[in-house]
């Protein structure tokens, strides 16, 4: 449990070699045409005749099991145990745009509790007329509404600060997911309780805090709560998992992560920022000369190539080669995704999947040709705003090395003549 | 905006009846302007995409103009009751709104800091492996590696009092009393070199405590320092004249090992019932109920954070729980356990289902002293299920 980080990285190349095995049949069949016939083809395969599992092998169904390699993992070094920790989704492994709930990264403070609908309650109080408590069912009685958006943490890259350290994009960028939410919008509750007590709204907050030991407690403008807000206990279509805060929990869209309080118990209205330990010790920028940045929730627009990438080399030689990745904005949608295969001297306008959506994660693919060349491959996302994702340089000479959160830094990845990728960084 | 608000605050007036009157009003502001489609009531046929985050004065306008206007609109939830609102709203404002009336003494503190807290946190607050620290990193925020403490970076003496009672000790939240998170407080502060060791600190002179970083934080200046630059169309072509790799993540080689690997140890994790049950067929007759083992697994998640058990298991902040039934009290070489804890082992203790029971339901009245911050399991159930589970890892 405590020597997975010596020595080599056997992983890329044991991976490689591995599914370079297996991935050796079918190169040869595309690229060199059959020299005999395929028996896959020529013989009766077991498949072709006998059955397959009926229904109800699995009331619910897990991945088949050839994509068992496509699961969360996490970087033991970063945290002293796994109750206060952080593990990453297998980005280089998916497509399209929405997170399957079971490998979204999970981030927990005191573990992921467990807590049934019949023991979960909502209080609202504060600088409200009527202080409330709601009951799980009580919520799925009001209005509902649905939006896909992500949700990534601010520490997301926050290792790559200082140098190119991990390798591979699940653990430089998979502190992220996107999911599509169902739920109240939190305006409506805070309207049911009144806020003609609050008087005026410019300058109020809301504090929100979870049921877990933890409770991680965040403020947040109440122009923010008044807006956008969701109070959700859908996603992706079906109840939250355990460890995304089932039953309810919070989405507060584009800002980071951390502020989507999970078990949502108790939205306060105040009337300032209670400066909780989330929002003073942790969650902060510090900059070069010591001073700290505190209350930057926005994310800005960042992208990630997801494959190639270094646990998803190319594995097929020289010909067709499809590059994508992930873009993202906490300021609205992905307006347009840039690619460049020389570390940034040239740079060619990727295709989006599908028009961007605001503050929820689009897709980007660039049908392109390999050689069999080397290549220092980047992503530069653009977003409504006009936003374009910064190179790292840029954002070390406004902020320094240390400080840790919202690293939304143009990633490189050098792709070597024998298709392996590995993380670096360019000057 | 504020014209909006006007119109809203016009047809508040009549507070009684414009329940109706306030949504007739949004409906009609809806079909005039849809981009500000979001501030209308809450019909979700109208709520649409929020336009920018800008904090918007339209929708603070609108909402104004309900909460002034409109009761509750559904008629959902109940009214919270004071108790249930005395329970759950123990924040703590940076001015000290919120403090109980309490005090507690730095030598006081000390006392309850080492026996509730210094297995993660080191006797000094200093912090133990990869726990954090506490006190410390004086001067160091513009430092190559800043030392984020308490001392060093917290801006206020509230986000302590608040923490430490609502979240710590780490597997035991919530189980100090006030007077002991005054103590604590005062202790850490003392660690800091902020205080004296004769300090006593009180919901009285909370807010004379001066945080040496209390002005350490500027508010988020991204739209000024680094929007406004990177705002901008980016080149396309012949963008810099020579790239070269400046640094390889493969250099550093921390990154977590390969995927058969980290599958086979994921699996052990999560199968360790079944991978100790053969081991246990030949060994000495010991029974066990695997059902109920299975349940123990879980409850041990609550002894994780402190415990390893099964194939590989170290000492963490608590010493690894491999054949336990049958082991001295205190009788791992090299783990520094509490002096009350090693005494039992020398007089003879040892660990078996009668003595772990007594044990896990409170460590405390059990080992007088003992270093374990466990508050004790809750259910004689749990207790049945964690012993039965730990006995899957006896090796003989
Ligand atoms: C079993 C180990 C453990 C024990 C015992 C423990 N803590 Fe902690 N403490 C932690 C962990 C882990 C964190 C970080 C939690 C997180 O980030 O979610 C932490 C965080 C803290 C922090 C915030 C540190 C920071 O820099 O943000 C304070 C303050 C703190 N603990 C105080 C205490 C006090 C006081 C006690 C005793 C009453 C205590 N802890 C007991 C493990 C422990
Ligand atoms: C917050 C950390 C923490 C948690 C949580 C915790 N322990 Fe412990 N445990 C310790 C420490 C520290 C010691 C050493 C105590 C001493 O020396 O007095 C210990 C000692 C023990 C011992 C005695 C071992 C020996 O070698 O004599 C047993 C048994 C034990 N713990 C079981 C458990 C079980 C079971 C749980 C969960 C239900 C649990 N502990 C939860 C920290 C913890």
């Amino acid at each position: 449990m405590t020597q997975s980080f010596k020595g080599p990285t056997p992983s890329r190349r044991q991976f490689l070699s591995g599914a370079a095995a297996a991935g050796a049949g079918a190169v040869a069949a595309s690229a060199s045409g059959a020299a005999t016939p395929d028996p896959k083809i020529t013989e009766l395969q077991p498949w072709a005749t006998g059955f397959g599992e009926g229904v109800d092998a699995t009331p619910y169904g897990m991945p088949i099991e050839f994509e068992d390699h496509v699961i969360r993992r996490n970087v033991e070094w970063l945290t002293a145990d796994t109750i206060s920790s952080i593990n990453f989704t297998p980005i280089h492994a998916l497509d399209g745009t929405i997170t399957p709930q079971g490998c979204a990264f999970e981030r927990h403070h005191s573990g992921a509790i467990e807590l049934r609908k019949e023991d979960y309650r909502l209080m609202i109080n504060g600088l409200v007329d009527r202080p409330l408590v709601f009951s799980y069912w009580d919520l799925e009685r009001l209005p509902r509404e649905q939006h896909v958006y992500f949700c990534e943490c601010a520490a997301n890259s926050g290792m790559e600060w200082a140098g190119a350290q991990l390798n591979g994009a699940q653990f430089t960028h998979g502190m992220i997911h996107n999911m599509e939410y169902t739920g109240v919008p939190l305006r409506t509750l805070l309207q049911e309780a009144g806020l003609e007590a609050a008087g005026d709204l410019e300058d109020k907050w809301i504090y929100v805090e979870g049921h877990d030991a933890s409770s991680n407690g965040r403020s947040i403008p109440m122009s923010k709560a008044m807006d956008d807000v969701l109070v959700a206990f859908k996603a992706n279509g079906e109840a939250l998992r355990k460890e995304h805060g089932y039953p309810v929990r919070l989405v507060v869209p584009g800002w980071e992560g951390n502020m989507w309080v999970k078990w949502l118990r108790r939205v306060e209205v105040t009337d300032a920022a209670v400066e909780s330990r989330e929002e003073t010790s942790k969650y902060t920028d510090v900059l070069e000369d010591g001073t700290a940045r505190k209350w930057t929730w926005e994310m800005d627009a960042k992208s990630v190539i997801t494959s190639p990438s270094p646990q998803a080399p190319i594995q097929h030689g020289p010909g067709p080669l499809v590059i994508t990745g992930l873009a993202w904005s906490g300021h609205g949608a992905i307006t347009r995704v840039d690619v460049s295969k020389d570390g940034g001297k040239t740079w060619e306008t990727a295709r989006l999947a599908q028009p961007g959506d605001p503050k929820a994660v689009a897709r980007f693919y660039l049908d392109t040709t390999w050689e069999g060349e080397e290549l220092l491959l980047q992503s530069r996302a653009i977003d409504e705003t006009g936003y374009v994702q910064p190179t790292k340089a840029q954002l070390r000479e406004v902020r320094g090395l240390n400080s840790i959160y919202h690293n939304n830094a143009i990633q490189t990845w050098h792709v070597k003549t024998n298709g392996e990728a590995e993380n670096v960084e360019v000057s | 905006m504020s014209k909006s608000l006007k119109l809203y605050g016009g047809s508040a007036l009549g507070v009684a009846v414009v329940l109706t009157a306030a949504y007739n009003f949004a409906d009609r502001n809806v079909t005039a302007y849809p981009e500000r489609a979001a501030l209308a009531g809450p019909d979700p046929m109208l709520a649409e995409r929020a336009p920018e985050p800008e904090p918007s004065g339209g929708l603070i306008a609108a909402a104004n103009a309900e909460a002034s206007g409109a009761g509750a609109v559904y008629g959902l939830g109940r009214e919270a009751l004071p108790q249930e609102i005395a329970a759950w709203d123990v924040d703590i404002m940076p001015d000290g709104s919120g403090l109980p009336e309490g005090s507690g003494s730095v030598r006081d503190g000390e006392m309850l800091f080492s026996q509730n807290c210094a297995v993660c946190h080191g006797e000094f607050a200093e912090g133990v492996g990869n726990w954090p620290p506490l006190a410390g990193g004086d001067g160091t925020l513009a430092d190559e590696d800043p030392v984020k403490t308490i001392g060093s970076y917290w801006p206020y003496l509230s986000t302590v009092w608040d923490y430490v009672h609502r979240s710590m000790p780490y597997g035991a939240a919530q189980t100090l009393s006030d007077d002991e998170v005054y103590a604590i407080t005062a202790y850490i502060l003392y660690s800091n070199f902020l205080v004296e060791s004769d300090f006593v600190l009180s919901d009285e002179n909370f807010t004379e405590v001066e945080m040496p970083n209390a002005d350490g934080f500027i508010v988020d200046d991204r739209p000024e320092t680094e929007y406004v630059k990177w705002r901008t169309e980016p080149c396309m072509e012949n963008c810099k004249d020579e790239v070269e790799i400046t640094m390889r993540a493969t250099i550093l080689d921390v990154t977590p090992e390969d995927e058969a690997e980290a599958e086979t140890t994921e699996q052990a994790a999560a199968e360790p019932v079944e991978a100790a049950a053969p081991a246990d067929e030949g060994g000495d007759g010991m029974q066990i109920d695997m059902a109920l083992a299975e349940e123990g697994e879980g409850v041990f998640r609550q002894c994780k954070a402190c415990h390893m058990v099964g194939e590989g298991a170290q000492n963490r902040v608590g010493p690894q729980l491999n054949d336990l039934i049958g082991r001295p009290m205190g009788g791992i070489d090299g783990f520094r356990y509490s002096a009350s804890m090693e005494e039992m082992g020398e007089e003879g203790m040892v660990w078996n289902e009668e003595t772990l029971a007594e044990f896990l339901v409170k460590p405390r009245d059990y080992v007088e002293g003992t270093t374990m911050s466990f508050n004790g399991l809750r259910s004689d159930e749990d207790v049945a299920a964690v012993i039965e589970f730990l006995k899957t890892h006896q090796s003989d």
